[in-house]
């Protein structure tokens, strides 16, 4: 029912706030040393999800670790500003995705009081 | 692991800022250490240092931080010539602790910085938590 409604944005704003939380513990962990930045390869985890859905893939697909520009010597691999990038990126993308979301359910609200 | 309940974008920048504070306090009693003598080298104020480990939530896959504890310099006391200062010892010496000012400073504003950039992702992420639920 979910996909058939939203289609493929349903999926898609559940991984934008997954990704919100991964980004968001990269930039907890700027001074932990010897952590290893993660995130979400969007494009390969929706297929996954979208996949899955369907009932034909399974598993934790879309976890990239980030390569740095400079490796730092504590073995830490955040960089403040590209996951700041990152999350204003991914927030963008969020309010869009929303935005869908949003539209889709006032069509359906029109279709039912049949303005 | 205790039992306790799943951690949150919130929890988790919570714990975040609490290390970042733990990290400046650190920086500041050291500076404000800096300068302090004493009459023999054990007695030197050493600086303090936070160390911070990663904790990772399996079921909500992020990833928090927490200090784990704090631990002093290895370095050695200064040891300066003084003999007309009260604390000085037989030989006329005292020993300062050796705080580095300068990057005692830079340690403050990074982390500064960090706890800077986690207000703000709080911010973006509370401020589209709310949009969402306010969409009908």
């Amino acid at each position: 029912m979910n996909e058939r409604l939203f289609g493929i944005h349903g999926a898609a704003l559940t991984l934008r706030s997954e990704r919100m939380g991964v980004i968001a513990s990269n930039i907890a962990n700027a001074a932990t040393p010897g952590y290893k930045a993660r995130d979400i390869d969007f494009n390969a985890a929706l297929d996954a999800r979208l996949d899955r859905s369907r009932g034909t893939a399974a598993g934790n697909a879309g976890i990239v670790w980030r390569n740095p520009t400079m490796p730092s010597m504590d073995g830490n691999t955040v960089e403040l500003n590209r996951e700041q990038v990152a999350f204003a990126e991914n927030a963008v993308a969020y309010s869009a995705t929303l935005s869908f979301v949003q539209g889709k359910v006032n069509t359906i609200t029109r279709a039912l009081k049949g303005e | 692991m205790p039992e306790r309940t799943p951690m949150t974008l919130f929890s988790m920048t919570t714990r975040a800022m609490s290390a970042q504070m733990v990290r400046m306090n650190a920086a500041t009693s050291n500076l404000a250490n800096a300068g302090s003598v004493s009459s023999t080298e054990e007695g030197a104020y050493r600086p303090i240092r936070a160390v911070f480990a990663t904790e990772l939530d399996r079921a909500s896959g992020l990833a928090g931080v927490t200090s784990s504890g704090l631990v002093r310099a290895e370095t050695a006391a200064t040891k300066r010539y003084d003999p007309g200062h009260p604390l000085a010892n037989a030989d006329g010496n005292v020993f300062e602790a050796p705080v580095d000012e300068t990057s005692e400073m830079v340690e403050i504003m990074e982390s500064a910085r960090q706890y800077q950039n986690l207000v703000q992702a709080l911010q973006t992420a509370k401020q589209l938590m709310l949009e969402t639920l306010r969409s009908q």
